[in-house]
This record gives C-alpha cells, structure tokens and sequence, in this order.
C-alpha cells in the first residue's frame, strides 16, 4: 500500500477527497492539509497555527471533524475525506454555509472554513448522544442537536480559534441550524 | 521535520518486530502529540510504524464485570461510551475536559497515555533540556514553571504530564496491558509511570518496542459510579490544566468508608494522594478535613516561585469535588 519500499521517504498513495480518489506521490511528512493544499489545490481548508491549537483546517476524515495539520496524508490514505469545498453542491450551499452567511457570522473569514466542517460534525456528535464538559453528570446519553444551547456550543466548538471575534453570531448560526434541522 | 519512512505493519507481531528494530522507531497512532513533536524537531523517528489499524478499537466487558478499553479506542469515542458515562463517570468527565473535538476524535487511548510534557523547554529545540537531551541542563527552575510539577521532581526535570485522562484513571485503579518482546504483561498506572530521578527522559518503565494494547478499568461499585473530574485553567475550554483532581467516593453513616484521590498538573505523572485518602478514611467529610488532607500530600512538594500556587490550588479543587460527591451520594440514600 505503502508501495515505495521500506527505506523510501515517499510514499505513492490515493486519496479519496470529496467524492474523487486522486493518484499522488508524496514526501511521508506531508499533512493531509498540505496535500489538500499544495496538491490537491484545496485551498479551502486553512493553516493558522500548524500545531492543532486553532481549528483553522479542520476536515471530515470518515466524516468525523479532525485538525488536517496534525494529520499525516499517509496515514488516511484509505480513509474518506470532505473538506469544505464538498460540503456544498453545485449551486447549493450546506445549510451551515448558509447560516454563516445569514447570521454574518464572520468578519476575515479565515477561521470559516473550519468553523463550518467543523460545526457540521458537532452536530452530528450531539445526534450520537456524545456528551460534553457542560453536560450535565447524569446525562449519558445527550438528546440530540435539539438539545444544544450556548453553553454547549461554544463547549464544543472550542477547538477552533476566530481572532475576529465573530463568535457572537457563530454560536447563533449554528443553533439556528441546529433547530433547524431536527 | 526529519525525513521517515512509513510502514503499516499487517499485524502486532509485525509492528513488534519493527518497533524493536532500532531507537529511531516511533509507534504511529492519532498523531496528535507526535506529529507536532516532529515538525518542532523534538521527535525525530527515521521510521513510523503505524499501528491505527492494529490495536483494538472495542470496549468490551471482562469475565469480572470490569471494562476492557482497547488501545486504539478513540477519546471521543471512551468518552461518549454509556457505561464509562454511567459507571466511571470520572474518566468520561476526564477526557472531555482535555483538549478540542477534534483533537478527541483523532487520539487514542494509548497515545493519550504516552503523549510527552508540555514543559516549554522540553518542546524548544534551541533550548537545553534533560529530558529531550540528558545532561544539557534545565532551564525551568529559573525560568518559566508556572504549569510544571512540585511533587516527584527531581534536581534534573520539573516537568509535569499533561494529560486529564490519565488523572481519571489513576483514581479508577486501572491496569494498562503491555506487549512487548518478551510476551504480555499488566502495570498500574504508578508502575507505568515512573518519576525522573537520575535519567529524566524516560516517561514511562517501557522498553523500546512495548506496545500498549488495553487498559483495564475495575469492576464498578459505589466508589467508582461516585467520581469526577475537577479541571482547573486558564481559560474555559480548551487549556492544559493549572490543577486538576479526579476523585471518588464512598461515604457511609456520615463517615468516608472510602475515597480515592489523584492530582493532576502537579508531577509529572498522574499523582495518587494517598496521604490524602488515608488521613480521611473513617473522618466525617468537612472542608477543614479534605485541606488538611491534602495538605498532608502537600508536605513532601518542592514548589518554586511561580507553581507554588499549586499546593492551595489542589487542595481547594479536591474540597470541591468531594463536596459535590458528597452531596450527589447523599442524596441518593433513602
């Protein structure tokens, strides 16, 4: 799978990105952010720190939210990966995007596209019964996006950074999605 | 970052044979702490050995009634789990107060275990550091300390472990399965650890090559479905500990008939207050009586300037802890 031998730096792998498998070489420390970026020619997905602290480059691998820095390309080679640019169809937006939109829930847009993988998965946790810090103890099994309010937003969206400050109308665009779509 | 090859063995045996090849072989699994170690020139492995696929991704139920949690469990997913929720609520409270969403989705139960010290000098290439390089010194005695270890320190590191899970843990009295070269073995986490002494760059008594497969949490009973998890930061989410605390408890005829106590961000493994839970055994559960107790723990710390805040700290977060599960376990008696 590995194909380039034991001693070889580089590896020849396929990614399954959005829906395409593409053919690449590449060095082993290449992150699947920079293979998005730099290869692929994804440049949705965006690098802030480069050490998991922002969330700026937050993807879906196998449709869980993870920091695509501190994810090595090799290692998801056959594993199925969506970023933002596979979030929207062709001329429709993910409800999120458009929550985005109509909350103004960005100022620079940097962190956005991020903030939005990464609220798209949230909401898919909380429908899973994930609970969070802010749960309360007795909850085993949390009840859904519905159930979601503030706290347990901003909880859970803590891993991605906006230096803009835009979390005054992030929170409420995702609760409206939340609410939303039940 | 140093050029490595990568190989993702077809079994444990494969990836053991491997990962005893050599000093310059590292285990790959979520990633999260080695990959930035890599790019930050601290770690710098010649081969990666993936072993995601390998270690065991279930939670299944021992012949006693305890939890077998694989290796390659995922945080978020140990976390979510309704028995870990309902039956050891400390460890789930444990790891949702460490690190982000997306950083639970990516770590593995072992990786959280073996994940390297914080400490800024230990992360610094430029820097000298006993534990990343034995023998060039450490500059954190005299310089930044705040978030590092006053018990179990050595002349040689002061660094403190970084993770929430393993605190959780610690006070479950769980075991954490080995393999290694030599066949399988089970340590408690105090054997699994061990403290810096002389030769500060080995976190843990593995040898080169072990793998860590499972950890082993207890039957559960009232102490263990009676815990939690108390985090102290800087901010509201998404912070390495200051000080931290996970407890359990069992009281009865208004008297603790047990309790177990372990500190986190204060040494440089999970801290089992033993002192502490001795001295309040059999003691009605009073705020006076959880300070003095850990005050007891408090006694063999060697705080410098900037962490001595931690001793209070700790001692004012446990208070805390046992008073809520003191009131919870109240409440739920006829």
């Amino acid at each position: 799978m590995t194909s380039t031998g034991r001693d070889s730096t580089t590896s020849e792998l396929a990614l399954r990105v959005n829906g395409e498998t593409r053919a690449l070489t590449l060095d082993n420390r290449t992150s699947l952010l920079d293979a998005l970026r730099e290869h692929l020619g994804l440049t949705g997905s965006k690098k802030g720190c480069d050490h998991g602290q922002c969330g700026a480059c937050t993807v879906l691998v196998d449709g869980r939210r993870v920091n695509s820095c501190l994810t090595l390309a090799v290692a998801v080679q056959d594993r199925t990966v969506v970023t933002i640019e596979g979030l929207s169809g062709d001329d429709s937006l993910d409800p999120m995007q458009q929550a985005f939109i109509d909350r103004d829930a960005f100022q620079c847009g940097y962190c956005t596209p991020g903030q939005i993988c990464s609220a798209v998965a949230m909401l898919d946790e909380a429908d899973a019964g994930w609970p969070s810090a802010v749960t309360a103890p007795d909850v085993t099994t949390f009840h859904g996006r519905r159930g979601l309010d503030a706290d347990e937003v901003r909880e859970r969206m803590s891993g991605n950074l906006c230096r803009c400050g835009a979390y005054v109308n992030i929170v409420p665009a995702i609760l409206d999605v939340a609410g939303a779509q039940a | 970052m140093r050029p490595f090859a990568y190989e993702r063995p077809a079994s444990a045996e494969e990836a053991l044979d491997l990962g005893t090849a050599g000093s310059d072989v590292a285990y790959l699994a979520g990633g999260t702490n080695l990959v930035d170690l890599m790019r930050l020139g601290v770690a710098r492995p010649r081969l990666l050995v993936d072993v995601t696929g390998l270690l065991p991704r279930s939670i299944d139920e021992t012949p006693t009634g305890g939890l077998l949690v694989g290796a390659g469990v995922l945080n978020s997913d140990l976390a979510a789990d309704p028995r870990v929720r309902r039956d050891y609520p400390v460890l789930s409270q444990a790891l949702l107060a460490g690190a982000s969403g997306q950083l639970r989705n990516m770590a593995t139960v072992g990786g959280n275990l073996l994940q390297r010290t914080r400490c800024l000098y230990f992360q610094d290439a430029t820097k000298p550091c006993n534990k990343r390089v034995p023998g060039s010194g450490c500059p954190a005695r005299t310089g930044i300390h705040r978030d590092l270890a006053i018990l179990g320190v050595s002349e040689h590191c002061i660094a403190s472990h970084p993770s929430d899970m393993a605190v959780g843990l610690a006070a479950l009295d769980a075991l954490v399965h080995v393999r290694g070269a030599s066949g399988t073995r089970m340590l408690r986490l105090d054997d699994f650890y061990r403290l810096p002494g002389e030769d500060p760059a080995r976190d843990t008594t593995l040898d080169p090559g072990d793998l860590v497969t499972a950890v082993e949490l207890p039957v559960p009973s009232a102490l263990t479905r009676t815990s939690g998890y108390r985090k102290a930061r800087d901010r509201a989410s998404y912070a390495f500990a200051v000080g931290a605390v996970a407890a359990a408890l069992d009281i009865e005829g208004g008297v603790v008939s047990d309790v177990r106590i372990a500190l986190g961000a204060v040494a440089p493994r999970p801290w089992r207050a033993r002192l502490a839970e001795e001295a309040l055994r059999g003691q009605p559960l009073t705020d006076e009586a959880v300070v003095a107790a850990v005050g007891l723990e408090m006694a063999g710390a060697e705080p410098l300037p900037d962490n001595a805040f931690k001793a209070e700290l700790s001692a004012r977060i446990t208070s805390a802890v046992l008073r809520q599960l003191g009131g919870a376990q109240t409440e739920e008696l006829p």
